[in-house]
């Protein structure tokens, strides 16, 4: 398929390309396209330079550098490469084939492993994401209670170590939850199923509560182990040996490395905070679908938010049925800090409907600058990475998507992505089939 | 909590007549006849008149559309929703039971779906069977009975499924062992598509004996000789209304080889797959389903779930358009149905389908595949009041479903959705409190409710009554 993507491109980029020029692939500049740096106003007619990958000037009418290659952006928008703030893309290839998910470990405590470690480069998964202007995800491992190291990857590069942007960027924390049956709609549990039975007795609130305990108090016990661990460690104690799970919990402990703790429900958001406060440690929460009601103690606590999916079902059967589509938009007016996952995992793996999955908050209130800073900016700033990406401003990576159109609209499309100022290809798998059996005789 | 859902809407289930409605200034998307500028009347629970000026008769109630937009219903070629159970797994041949029998007009998902525009929706057995229950066209009649939400003169259906479903019950005996298998069905037979298959075949050779036995039986009784009727099977006869064309078929499938056999059952057995479902590799024998004149119902871009999706593309249902199939997009899903529209709009993205083309898709097309097209589908004059507004263009992300009108009848409105929010909450709230009292005038305490049925229960979770 390199061939047809080298056909498909514009002359100036296979120039850079193949650097047939002489020029590197990753210095050129974007000329006469609308720039949305997100950081600022939007420059029409403006100028983006990019040279060795790294945005050294954008503007109006700024002098070009004679050595690069000038590319011309007429009629196009520019906007920053999107972020999926949590989702599992390159940890898994087809949900139902065991052998092709490394997403969920064995154990309660695993702070020791870290999502990059098992991405895999090659999965059709990336090139389909970044048609849709997504350049940069978060990737998440997922446990019982500590699953591992959340990691922050580009979708492009011929290695792990050249998709990753921050291996480490945070630890995923399912917060413990009383997960009581619901009703229909509700989610778990049959209503109408035998209250003397034994099942119905094991998800007795009393019984869930008791879990519930019991499974806090291994978290605190596990964080009291990681202090213990510490003192020893800085105190060089004798006989201290090594341990990678606890070794890996230093930078939380000191409030360096940010906790995603997945928290849904009111309560697990309320538990989750009082937890925070108590072990001193800096949290994000994610897929909180019910942070709109506890937005006061959010935004006091400046803990920044990612939401789940806005295409979702309200949790309960007697909730708005538009709460996940108006959430967004609560959590802009309460002032709170909030970002998007797709958290795919679930039938579809839809990283690349990110952008769709905004433009469902924009139709219910938030606002359309709003909606693209919480997918760029935001997200950026959330996982610690705003200064590298996230904007169109001199200093960051070029992670561009030129688009023809709104890029939260499903009707546009993406006619050029950059990842670190590379142009990326944009066919994918599915582009091939398409072009393969639209041809069949 | 259904309860108290239910009651919210309550007022939308007894209403008199209906007043006219007449949409003025409205950009009003006809699907089958163009853009309209102008106005459409709503009547007697048909669509009386679409035009640049129509004149509001006695009584009617006029909404001002400038800026807004009217299109059809939309139409669920697959669903889920409102059935209690959806799978009988214990067999391979299912065809006795059906979706008719276990519908539940009080499920929230069909207030939800009506939000997102959705009117009617053809509501499935699950793929656990070659050959699975009957089926049923709904119209989304919120407060009604089961009863009154059918679908009135539409032909009913049945549900086939293929790959790797039909197979799971029967993993138990093949490679790999166990894991698939529902309960109590004891990997039963078939664990391969080639079983699928041979299931298949297998049921209409019975079926065209019994149809043989019923025919001579009749001609008998016609001449007024002394004849025995055959004893009735309940299996058979549905595959013998499939045989005589009285029943469609509606097939799940994923892979191409599996969509061709199928289509080879069909011709050997001279029946007609109405539509396939989800036939995510349809794009692959685009030519051989069109050949059959049969229909394509899929997803718009679902992948990767399964083996069996992994050459699923967002560009099939475009490929099927260019090839001449009568396509449809659909949801399987409580949660995809919401927003059908925004799945539409991926068809322009994907493949290039014009506008009208990609909300055909949701409207006339799976109208035409349910063979309810006469009724619904399009803004025609004469054809049933199932009616949209929206705030804006309904292929945009920006835009919302406003007020959805099913045989003129008003049966969302997102204003007064928002409106009675508040008295919802304060009715939830003394519901509660309510409870909280009784459940301590009976003495359990804090902790001591069980949470699946509200009984009282002691702290250990053991219910007192």
């Amino acid at each position: 398929m390199k061939s047809l993507f080298l056909f498909l491109m514009p002359a100036a980029l296979i120039a850079q390309a193949t650097g047939a020029a002489g020029a590197r692939d990753d210095s050129f500049v974007l000329k006469g396209a609308t720039v949305h740096t997100m950081a600022g106003a939007e420059i029409q007619n403006g100028t983006v330079i990019v040279r060795a990958g790294k945005i050294i000037g954008v503007g109006k009418n700024l002098a070009v550098p004679k050595d690069l290659k000038v590319i011309d952006g007429k009629g196009l928008q520019v906007y920053p490469g999107m972020i999926d703030a949590g989702t599992e893309v390159g940890l898994i290839e087809i949900n139902a084939v065991r052998e092709s998910e490394d997403v969920t470990e064995i154990g309660k405590f695993n702070p020791q492993l870290v999502a990059l470690t098992a991405v895999n480069p090659s999965s059709e998964h990336i090139p389909v994401t970044r048609f849709n202007g997504i350049t940069t995800v978060a990737t998440m491992p997922e446990g019982t209670v500590i699953g591992g190291q959340v990691s922050l990857i580009h979708m492009d590069g011929w290695t792990t170590d050249e998709m990753g942007v921050k291996p480490r960027a945070g630890l995923q924390l399912r917060f413990p939850s009383i997960a009581l049956p619901g009703g229909r709609g509700g989610g778990g549990g049959n209503p109408d199923a035998d209250p003397t039975s034994p099942l119905a007795a094991a998800r007795s609130f009393t019984n869930l509560k008791q879990a519930y305990d019991k499974e806090i108090s291994e978290l605190n016990a596990f964080f009291e182990d990681a202090h213990r661990y510490k003192l020893a460690k800085d105190a060089k104690a004798v006989g201290f040996k090594p341990d990678l799970k606890l070794d890996a919990m230093i930078p939380v402990i000191e409030g360096k490395e940010p906790i995603l703790v997945t928290a849904r429900r009111e309560r697990e958001i309320r538990d989750a905070i009082a937890w925070s406060d108590k072990q001193k440690v800096k949290i994000i929460l994610i897929d909180a679908a019910e942070a709109y009601k506890v937005t006061k103690e959010i935004k006091d606590h400046n803990i920044p938010v990612i939401l789940g999916p806005s295409l979702a079902l309200p949790l309960g059967e007697d909730s708005d049925y538009d709460q996940a589509y108006k959430t967004p938009a609560a959590l802009q007016k309460a002032g709170i800090q909030f970002s998007f996952a797709t958290l795919t995992g679930g039938a579809n793996l839809a990283s690349r409907n990110l952008p769709y999955q905004v433009g469902q908050a924009v139709a219910f209130g938030l606002s359309h600058d709003d909606a693209i800073k919480a997918v760029t900016k935001n997200a950026a700033d959330i996982w610690g990475v705003g200064d590298q990406i996230g904007t169109v401003e001199e200093g960051k990576w070029a992670d561009l998507l030129v688009v023809d159109g709104d890029p939260l609209e499903a009707q546009s499309s993406i006619k050029m992505l950059f990842i670190k100022g590379k142009p990326v290809d944009l066919d994918n798998k599915q582009k091939d089939l398409y072009e393969k059996y639209l041809n069949r005789p | 909590m259904k309860r108290l859902a239910l009651l919210t809407f309550i007022s939308t289930v007894a209403f008199a007549a209906d007043a006219p409605v007449l949409i003025q200034n409205a950009t009003i998307l006809t699907i089958t006849n163009g853009t309209v500028k102008g106005s459409i009347l709503l009547q007697d629970g048909k669509i009386a008149a679409i035009g640049d000026k129509v004149m509001a008769p006695a009584g009617a109630v006029v909404i001002d559309g400038a800026g807004k937009y009217v299109m059809p219903g939309i139409i669920d070629c697959h669903s889920h929703i409102m059935a209690e159970a959806i799978n009988e797994g214990s067999v391979s041949v299912s065809s006795m039971v059906g979706i008719p029998d276990v519908l539940n007009p009080e499920d929230i998902a069909i207030y939800r779906a009506l939000a997102g525009g959705v009117t009617s929706a053809n509501i499935l057995h699950g793929s656990a069977n070659s050959i699975g229950g009957k089926t049923i066209v709904m119209k989304m009649r919120w407060g009604k009975d089961a009863e009154e939400m059918k679908f009135e003169g539409a032909m009913p259906g049945i549900k086939f499924a293929l790959g790797e479903n039909p197979k799971r019950a029967g993993q138990a005996a093949g490679r790999g062992g166990g894991g698939g298998a529902a309960p109590g069905t004891g990997g039963r037979y078939p664990a391969t598509r080639m079983g699928v298959e041979d299931v298949i075949r297998e049921a209409f050779n019975d079926a065209v004996a019994y149809k043989a036995n019923w025919d001579l039986y009749n001609a008998k009784a016609a001449k007024g000789d002394v004849a025995i009727p055959p004893a009735r099977d309940l299996k058979l006869e549905p595959l013998v209304e499939v045989l005589e064309g009285k029943r469609l078929v509606h097939a799940h499938c994923y892979r191409q080889d599996e969509i061709l056999m199928l289509l080879h059952v069909a011709d050997d057995y001279h029946f007609k797959i109405r539509t396939l479902q989800h036939v995510l590799e349809g794009y692959k024998v685009a030519k051989e389903i069109q050949e059959r004149g049969t229909g394509a119902s899929t997803f718009s871009d679902w992948w990767a779930y399964k083996i069996e999706a992994n050459d699923a593309i967002p560009y099939n249902a475009a490929i099927l358009v260019r090839k001449g199939v009568l396509t449809s997009l659909n949801s399987d899903d409580a949660e995809l149905m919401r927003h059908l529209d925004k799945e539409a709009a991926k068809t322009v993205k994907y493949g290039g389908l014009t506008e009208t083309e990609a909300l055909s898709l949701i409207t006339i097309n799976p109208a035409k595949q349910l063979m309810i097209d006469k009724k619904v589908g399009s803004l025609e004059v004469g054809k049933d009041a199932d009616v949209l507004l929206y705030d804006g263009h309904p292929l945009s992300n920006f835009s919302k479903v406003t007020k959805v009108w099913i045989d003129g009848h008003e049966y969302f409105d997102l204003d007064k959705d928002v409106e009675g929010r508040p008295a919802k909450e304060s009715e939830k709230k003394a519901l509660i409190t309510k409870a909280a009292a009784e459940q301590r005038a009976n003495g359990g305490g804090r902790g001591g409710m069980n949470n699946a049925t509200g009984l009282a229960t002691t702290p250990q979770g053991v219910p007192q009554q």
